[in-house]
This record gives C-alpha cells, sequence and structure tokens, in this order.
C-alpha cells in the first residue's frame, strides 16, 4: 500500500530538503519504490541534493499543466534503480500549482510508488499548503531553537486542519525528526533540548539527525547522506528513522546525552 | 462568532466608557466582528445611525446588529441578525405568533479542546468557559467569555470574561503566558513575576487588579 508523506517544517533552512533525499534514499534501499517530489517551485533544490541536475529535461509544473507525461518528467536515479525524482520548476512561481493539478499528479503517483515523498517550500502559503494537502504522514522538521520550533508547531495546526485527511475527519500521522542537533551545545544550554522540543511539540519522535559535516558535504556532492555515508552518524540516524517510518519500533538515541555537572548547572529553557 | 456590544442610552456616555475599556486594551477589537445589540437604544433612525458612524471610527467592525425590528432595518446599516441567524425580509406580516415554547433546556455553555492549540490558531468562545487538554502555544490565543483552563503549558494568550465577566478567571498547569486578560485588564509577559514562570498558576481580578498566584 502506498503513503505520501509530506516533509515540512514552517521555517526554511532548517533541512527538509536534505532530509528528503536522505530518508527517500533510505527507505530504497530498504526495497521500498521511493519517488521524491520537490513542491518548492521556483527555488528547486531537491535536484542537486539528489545530484539529477544535469538530468531534468520535464518538472512538476510541466506534468500539472499537461505539457509532460508523468513518465517523461520522472528522473530515475543513477545509483538506486528503485528511487526516482520528480522535479520543481525553477523558472515558475507557486501560483503555477493548481488544487486540481497536484492531486491528479499524486494520485497517479500512488499507483507506481510504495512512498510518495514530498518535499514541502518553506512558509505557511500556497506552496506549502498543496505539499501537505493529500499526505497521510508528515515529518516535522525542526531544529532545537526556538524560532524553528514555534514554525513547527504553527505548521502542526495546519496538518491537523488543512489537510484532506483532516477535512475528511482523520488524523494526519505526525513524526518530528530533529536535525541539526548539537550535544555540546544542547548540554550547555545553547540549544533547546530533545525533550523541551517534544514537550513543546508533543507529537512522536521519529529522531535526532547530529550536526554534522557528513551532511553538508553529501549535499555539494549531490548524495544523499544515506548513500554517500551511510555509515556517517547522521547516515545512520537517518536509516534508523526511515525503520521507524517503515513502522519498526526501534528506541530513539539522544546523542551524547549525559546527565553531567554542565546539564545540572544548567536548567531547563523553553520557548 | 463574534462579540456582542450592548449599547446603553445616554449614548455619549457609553461610548466614554467604551473609549476607556479601549485605551486599556487597544487592540482587543483589532479584526474581530462584532454584533450590536440594540435593544437599549431604542430604533430611532438618527440615533442607530450616529453610533454606526461612531464604531466605524472607532475601527470596530460591525458585521451585524440586533434587538430592533426589521422595519427600521435598512441597506445603510449593517444587515439584521436574531439568535445568530440573519433574519431575512419577506416575514409574512399576518404570521400567528408561535405559541410559547416550554422555557429551553437549559444548555451547558463551554468549550472543551482536547487538542493542543498550535501557533497562530485562535479559539474564541464568547459564550463559557474554555478547557483546552494540552498547552496553548506560543503565538496562539484562546478568547473566552468565562474562564479558562489549561492542563498543559500556557504559553500563548488567554484573554477571558471577554463579554464584561470580571469574575472569569485563568488557570494553567504551567505558566509560560505571552499575556493574560480578564475583562479588558492585562498582563503581558514582562508584567508578570518571573517566580511564577513554569508553576501551576491561576489569575483573577481583584478591584481593578489583575493578580497572578502559584497554585502550588
Amino acid at each position: 500500500m502506498s503513503k505520501v508523506l509530506v516533509v515540512t517544517s514552517g521555517k526554511g533552512g532548517v533541512g527538509k530538503t536534505t532530509s528528503t533525499a536522505a530518508l527517500g534514499a533510505a527507505l530504497a534501499q530498504l526495497g521500498k519504490s521511493v519517488v521524491v517530489v520537490d513542491f518548492d517551485v521556483g527555488l528547486r533544490n531537491l535536484d542537486l541534493v539528489m545530484g539529477a541536475e544535469r538530468r531534468v529535461v520535464f518538472d512538476l509544473i510541466n506534468v500539472i499543466q499537461g505539457d509532460a507525461k508523468l513518465p517523461q518528467a520522472l528522473i530515475r536515479d543513477k545509483r538506486i534503480d528503485n528511487l526516482s525524482l520528480l522535479p520543481a520548476s525553477q523558472t515558475r512561481d507557486k501560483d503555477a500549482l493548481s488544487a486540481e493539478g497536484v492531486a491528479r499528479v499524486i494520485a497517479e503517483l500512488r499507483e507506481r510508488f510504495d512512498w510518495v515523498i514530498c518535499d514541502s517550500p518553506a512558509g505557511i502559503e500556497k506552496g506549502a499548503t498543496l505539499a501537505m494537502h493529500h499526505a497521510d504522514a508528515a515529518v516535522v522538521v525542526t531544529n532545537p531553537e526556538v524560532s524553528s520550533v514555534r514554525d513547527s508547531d504553527r505548521i502542526i495546526g495546519m496538518l491537523d486542519s488543512k489537510t484532506a485527511k483532516a477535512e475528511r475527519g482523520e488524523r494526519i500521522e505526525k513524526h518530528l525528526l530533529v536535525t541539526r542537533y548539537d550535544p555540546v551545545r544542547a548540554a550547555r544550554g545553547e540549544m533547546l533540548k530533545v525533550e523541551d522540543v517534544l514537550e513543546i511539540l508533543s507529537i512522536p519522535l521519529l529522531g535526532i539527525i547530529p550536526e554534522s559535516e557528513e551532511v553538508l558535504r553529501a549535499s555539494n556532492v549531490g548524495s544523499p547522506v544515506t548513500l554517500s555515508a551511510p555509515q556517517s552518524n547522521p547516515g545512520r540516524a537517518y536509516f534508523e528513522a526511515a525503520k521507524r517510518l517503515n513502522g519498526e519500533a526501534l528506541p530513539v538515541a539522544i546523542p551524547g546525552e549525559k546527565r553531567g555537572l554542565m546539564s545540572k548547572l544548567f536548567g531547563r529553557r523553553v520557548a | 462568532m463574534a462579540l456582542v456590544l450592548v449599547p446603553e442610552v445616554p449614548l455619549a456616555d457609553w461610548l466614554a466608557g467604551l473609549d476607556a475599556q479601549m485605551a486599556r486594551s487597544p487592540a482587543y477589537f483589532a479584526g474581530k466582528p462584532v454584533v450590536v445589540d440594540l435593544a437599549a437604544v431604542g430604533p430611532a433612525p438618527h440615533l442607530v445611525a450616529g453610533l454606526m458612524d461612531a464604531l466605524t471610527a472607532r475601527a470596530i467592525h460591525v458585521i451585524g446588529i440586533e434587538g430592533i425590528s426589521p422595519d427600521v432595518a435598512s441597506p445603510a446599516l449593517p444587515p439584521l441578525l436574531a439568535g445568530g441567524r440573519t433574519v431575512t425580509e419577506g416575514v409574512i406580516p399576518d404570521a400567528p405568533t408561535p405559541p410559547p415554547d416550554a422555557p429551553p433546556a437549559l444548555e451547558p455553555s463551554f468549550l472543551l479542546l482536547d487538542q493542543p492549540v498550535r501557533s497562530g490558531q485562535s479559539v474564541v468562545f464568547p459564550r463559557g468557559d474554555v478547557t483546552v487538554v494540552g498547552s496553548v502555544g506560543s503565538g496562539a490565543e484562546v478568547v473566552a467569555g468565562g474562564s479558562i483552563h489549561v492542563y498543559g503549558t500556557l504559553r500563548g494568550r488567554a484573554v477571558a470574561g471577554v463579554a464584561g465577566h470580571g469574575q472569569a478567571r485563568i488557570f494553567c498547569r504551567r505558566l509560560e503566558a505571552e499575556l493574560l486578560a480578564i475583562d479588558g485588564l492585562y498582563r503581558t509577559a514582562d508584567d508578570i513575576e518571573p517566580g511564577l514562570r513554569g508553576k501551576p498558576a491561576m489569575a483573577w481580578l481583584e478591584g481593578d487588579s489583575m493578580r497572578v498566584a502559584s497554585l502550588d
């Protein structure tokens, strides 16, 4: 049974695109057929992070407007057979997305793939609402800092009210992915602790991705970190998150969690 | 849901009172739909028109009026409402008055929310108490005619007793509020005693001042 997943956050620059690519590549390596869809029309990045920027011919907007068929726009990954990309258009903007067009494309993708992963643009406007509208589940990407957490809270409220599932009175499955987590800074009180983020957002934790050079390097060479460095700390954390998405019950370890002097000296900080 | 204003005569005095209230909480009516109950003012057209102009000048967004008979309503005035429904013209004049109903069953009036109130959401319930089983996020607001009960962390705004009920209170299991208001009196986070942050707390009015105290 296929599942539509939106990767969203409200705030920009927290790691939606990186997480979309890493989770997509991990699920594909776990044997699922996966498509990652870039909804950031006008500011597309997923093609770069996936290393497919030189192979884009047709895009999501072409398919929505009927200028191309879906199979013409899908780009199959060269490294993993069962991973595809549907790129966004760079020359258009979000107004080119239509509700009917998106519904049609998502329905068609559902028939072809086990996982349809939609990379949402930042913000709460049309692009973000259309990216989340057909989702069965959502990954809310949050950095452990107050502005990101509050924006995520806003997005969770929208997931619970603006999606097709919510409109039918059903509950959309929501997962929290904490990215760019730095245990040293968290211990010093310069960053929110995971428990504080969880207390504020009160949705289940999917994983904690440690801040790492490896993630930046992976983006720059156009390869999801779960492909280029699967044994690195972030690579392993994304793999575990992908397994949890697949229904495996794995406990989440908080990186570098030690109850030391530092954490006793510096109390909890909340938003 | 709209707020209801009930003007009294003399209008000048009533408007002065309104101005005083608006001076205390200037953004109170901002963007909120308001229904004006004219029962006490009467149907005199010049009074009604003058009152509407006075409210418009105060940037109060009047969406409807009630408490006057339909023949006084004119296209220049906001639509006539009654009991929350728009009264349309074309009521048959000879229609027999309905027999007096049995006294309406006493409906408890409260709003219970099983979900957290998320940032950016606004819950407005002028008819009674609001209970939130969960947290009220930073940047969220709960507005109640009665008291507000939050069985989680109150991080956003809580505005209780909006229809002039100074005896309304605000309770929360953990106080991190951005703003507390009861019947037009308010306190921002800066004015709340730092020692109460993170504690279970209650806010209430004592005369013209707001008190906030720990429930522990």
